[in-house]
């Protein structure tokens, strides 16, 4: 766990390599990731210790026969052949999971707007089997979707054009891009795409995930370097793994671990045969959804261009979100876009779609055509959401001649500044950069976990909470997503809930004095 | 008003426990056998202090004050 500490732009640093981006510099990017009190990390493990000693109980009853089973087990023939369902991941699913698993994949049926609404879903048997009550829970405030600029709206005007084109192109494209699957609504989209960033050329792929994990393995290879940060997502793993690449990993936002391995990298070369590798690329995320932390990007730009290293920036969360006019990261930070080798983003967060781009420069889009797995297997994206994502883009460039779009990403800003600045005036641990719309509420004990998801589906305001493996075992925390359709109202019911169940369920553990933040209106 | 007051402060204690030692996501015959084992120990540590620390104290006092004793029969023999 770190402490509290101010972080400011290293100005020093980009003055010494290059031209200097004056604008960025006058800001001072606050992030905070408060230490709690120590007797929080105590009583935490005290929880997961017990909690896991009654799991060891209960295998044991299930072992001896006294319990029944209800999830998978091997058959008696295969008793005494290598075991599948003793490890740790078992374990914990069988006997942590499973007792707090109301608490997410609930069914929801409408869609994920600020509001939404939720189908009563009761278990009789402690979340083994659960049964729908046939009763749904209206108007629940939405605080987990990725709706950052509130286009997931059922607006008849703005989704009229989404509809003209189902009915023109139908739904599935029925093939790849390299054969029959390249529609003009795909060059128009990518064109577009290439002028909102700012970039030479945009190719566009109908999965997010599947945009990371496909397309690296085509950038680079064996003999290349990987340097990811700690915290990447599984998608940017994945295709760093399949690369066949040597991927070493460097402290989160840690500009001094970074530094030290790239050094490490350009003076000893490849493991055994200390040949020059063949590309270093620095492998980075605008902003991380579990941290709420935004990247250091002039810093690592400097870096890149010292030491002659390749950047790739997955923009999944901040595109759309961060910046003036919501360019992202490279505009929040006043850079160049072109100084980024690599821009990917997705278009599942703030532009209410499905799928992801890269964008850069042209040969290497034309590259990617060629040789990228997605290209070449994967279906192209499907025309009403190619759609649906080019009315949103025109909508925020304010292509369409209307300024909707652009007073989302203002109210998008202004929402995030109050939410932040009211959480931690009431004395919540709130992890991450001032900017970034997610902001994760630490919660620690694995009792308080359930309890809170709990208590606030009863006040009406979903949310979601994050537990052991996809966060440290110390951290839990609850997760939430301003979005530019919450209205004051909203946040301020959210708030007001969050004030109590703060006081009844013990959750307020920060120890510094509130400083005052400005509101941007 | 006091009474009904006291009981939910007892309430709010109760869950307070739930929730710090984690029993809060166990299943309710669970919680018993945590609760009945933790006040069978709670019980057995004040049965034995209510047996033992009183005499261990007096011991302790008397051990001070025989070197107490001690010094000041050291310090009139050699003075007298």
């Amino acid at each position: 766990m770190r402490d509290i500490r101010l972080r400011s732009l290293f100005c020093r640093t980009t003055e010494e390599n290059g031209k200097s981006n004056g604008v960025a510099h006058s800001w001072s990017k606050r992030e905070s990731f408060e230490q709690a009190p120590m007797y929080v990390a105590v009583l935490t493990y005290l929880g997961f210790g017990i909690v896991t000693l009654f799991g060891y109980f209960r295998d044991f009853l299930r072992a001896v026969g006294l319990e029944k089973c209800h999830l998978a087990q091997e058959r008696d023939e295969q008793k005494d052949f290598v075991p599948l369902y003793q490890d740790f991941e078992n374990f914990y699913t069988r006997n942590l999971y499973m007792r707090v698993r109301d608490n997410w994949n609930r069914p929801i049926c409408s869609l994920p707007g600020p509001e939404f609404d939720l189908m009563e879903r009761v278990s009789d048997d402690y979340n083994w089997t659960f049964r729908l009550t046939g009763r749904t829970i209206h108007n629940v405030i939405n605080m987990g979707s990725y709706n950052y600029l509130g286009f997931a709206e059922n607006n008849e005007k703005f989704l009229q054009p989404v509809a003209n084109a189902t009915k023109e192109y139908g739904i599935g494209v029925c093939s790849t891009r390299q054969e029959m699957g390249n529609l003009d609504i795909h060059q128009e989209l990518e064109e577009l795409v290439a002028s909102f960033l700012g970039a030479e050329s945009a190719m566009t792929f109908g999965m997010g995930f599947a945009t990371n994990s496909m397309n690296i393995p085509a950038l680079v290879s064996r003999g290349c370097l990987i340097l990811s940060d700690e915290l990447n997502h599984t998608s940017l793993i994945l295709g760093a793994r399949l690369s066949g690449a040597t991927i070493r990993v460097f402290k989160h936002n840690n500009m001094q671990s970074l530094e030290k391995l790239l050094k490490e990298a350009i003076m000893g070369g490849q493991p055994r045969t200390h040949r020059p590798w063949r590309k270093i690329l620095i492998v980075v995320e605008g902003i991380y959804s579990m941290e709420g932390s935004i990247v250091r990007l002039p810093e690592i730009v400097a870096l890149k261009k010292k030491y002659k290293a390749y950047l790739y920036l997955d923009e999944a969360h901040s595109i759309g979100a961060v910046g003036a006019t919501g360019r992202g990261v490279t505009q929040l930070f006043g850079l160049d876009p072109s100084d980024v080798d690599v821009l990917m983003g997705t278009f599942t967060k703030s532009f209410g779609a499905a799928g992801g781009y890269i964008a850069g420069k042209k040969e290497l889009v034309d590259y990617l055509r060629a040789h990228s797995h997605s290209a070449a297997y994967a279906t192209a994206m499907s025309p009403p959401v190619a759609r649906q994502i080019i009315r949103a883009m025109k909508c925020i460039m304010g292509l369409d001649g209307l300024t909707v779009g652009i007073q989302r990403v203002r109210q998008l800003a202004e929402n995030t500044r109050y939410f932040r600045r009211r959480l931690q005036e009431l004395g919540f641990i709130i992890y991450g950069s001032q900017d970034s719309p997610v902001v994760p509420l630490l919660l620690y004990m694995p009792g308080k976990v359930g309890a809170f998801s709990r208590a606030m589906l009863e006040r009406k305001i979903g949310v979601v909470v994050v537990g052991f493996p996809a966060t440290p075992i110390t951290e839990a925390r609850a997760r939430f997503c301003v979005s530019s359709a919450h209205t004051r109202d909203m946040l301020d019911k959210v708030l007001c809930s969050l004030d109590e169940l703060g006081d009844y369920l013990g959750l307020k553990f920060s120890r510094r004095k509130c400083t005052q933040f400005e509101l941007d209106s | 008003m006091d009474v009904k007051n006291l009981k939910e402060y007892l309430h709010w204690l109760y869950y307070q426990y739930l929730l710090i030692t984690g029993i809060y996501v166990l299943e309710p015959w669970e919680q018993s056998i945590f609760n009945t084992v933790l006040l069978t120990m709670v019980a057995m540590i004040i049965y034995t202090s209510y047996v033992f620390v009183p005499i261990h104290v007096r011991l302790a006092l008397d051990w001070f004050a025989l070197l107490v004793q001690g010094r000041v029969d050291h310090i009139t023999h050699l003075s007298g």
